[in-house]
């Protein structure tokens, strides 16, 4: 239960953070920044799980994790070049930051099946708030079509992500 | 040489014609995170290619643990059909990637 709530709170804070909430539309440049820093906190996250989790399926969703969002990044980072674009810091990639780095304290206090049951149901928690921004804030605003496209491919790909964790989070019931 | 040539040729019409009808291949593509054509009918003895063309990789993996085709980024994989049925399949990674076998007999 105080799992859930935490996530639910994350969602929350996720989905109220200023950039987002208030409509200021972000520009490309902090889209690229929001977009990247969101796959590293998850890269980070997955990384702490194939060190700790316990369960096999909760180890291989976590490398899963890191092989999808570090082939996203490569590609964001090759388009960022192409584009001669500078990814720009912004509140929402600060608050994103912000967050992750306390959840992430607050998984590393936890062990064995306690610490897989909380890291899956972030991770749910976590892409639904992600692809919350995704379709209703960055795509809408990215100006760039290449930006566009590869955050859609994204957005695919973590609603996929999103699924996995649903039933990697199902079974560990 | 005009002569040894139509007969290979010859020879390739007449191989194409005795291998079975049933024989095929059909490729399906996985691309930007969708499986085309999401339903392909097929019989039993056809191999099925998965191309994927993606820089993720994907899987093939039917609901009824019937097969479990790992694709890896760029990379095709076959699989050919052995009994009847019609079988749903997605991918492990990406549970949003669904599709349809129609094995005929």
């Amino acid at each position: 239960m105080f799992v859930r709530c935490s996530a639910v709170i994350a969602t929350v804070a996720l989905l109220s953070s200023p950039a987002i909430a208030q409509g200021a539309k972000p520009t490309d440049p902090q889209i690229a920044h929001i977009a990247y820093t969101a796959g590293v906190i998850d890269i980070t996250a997955a990384k702490q799980a194939i060190k700790k989790a316990k369960s096999k399926d909760v180890k291989t969703f976590a490398e899963d994790m890191v092989r999808d969002h570090e082939t996203v990044n490569k590609q964001a980072l090759a388009l960022v070049k192409k584009l001669k674009v500078t990814p720009e810091d912004n509140d929402t990639s600060r608050a994103l930051s912000k967050q992750a780095s306390d959840k992430l304290a607050e998984l590393d206090k936890l062990n064995g099946a306690a610490f897989d049951k909380a890291y899956v149901a972030n991770e749910v928690a976590y892409h639904k708030s992600v692809n919350g921004a995704l379709e209703t804030e960055l795509i809408p605003s990215a100006n760039n079509a290449e930006l566009k496209s590869l955050l859609q491919t994204g957005l695919k790909i973590f609603q996929g992500h999103q699924q996995h964790a649903e039933h990697v989070a199902a079974e560990l019931k | 040489m005009p002569g040894r040539l139509s007969a290979v040729a010859t020879a390739v019409v007449l191989m194409a014609m005795v291998v079975p009808a049933h024989a095929a291949t059909i490729q399906i593509t996985m691309e930007n995170l969708a499986i085309s054509p999401a339903e392909v009918s097929a019989k039993v003895g056809d191999t099925i290619e998965w191309v994927n063309k993606d820089v993720f990789a994907h899987t093939a993996t039917a609901n009824n643990g019937d097969f479990d085709v790992t694709l890896p980024p760029k990379k095709s994989a076959p699989f050919v059909v052995k009994k009847p049925g019609t079988v749903d399949y997605y991918c492990r990674y990406h549970p949003n990637m669904k599709a349809t076998l129609k094995i005929g007999p």
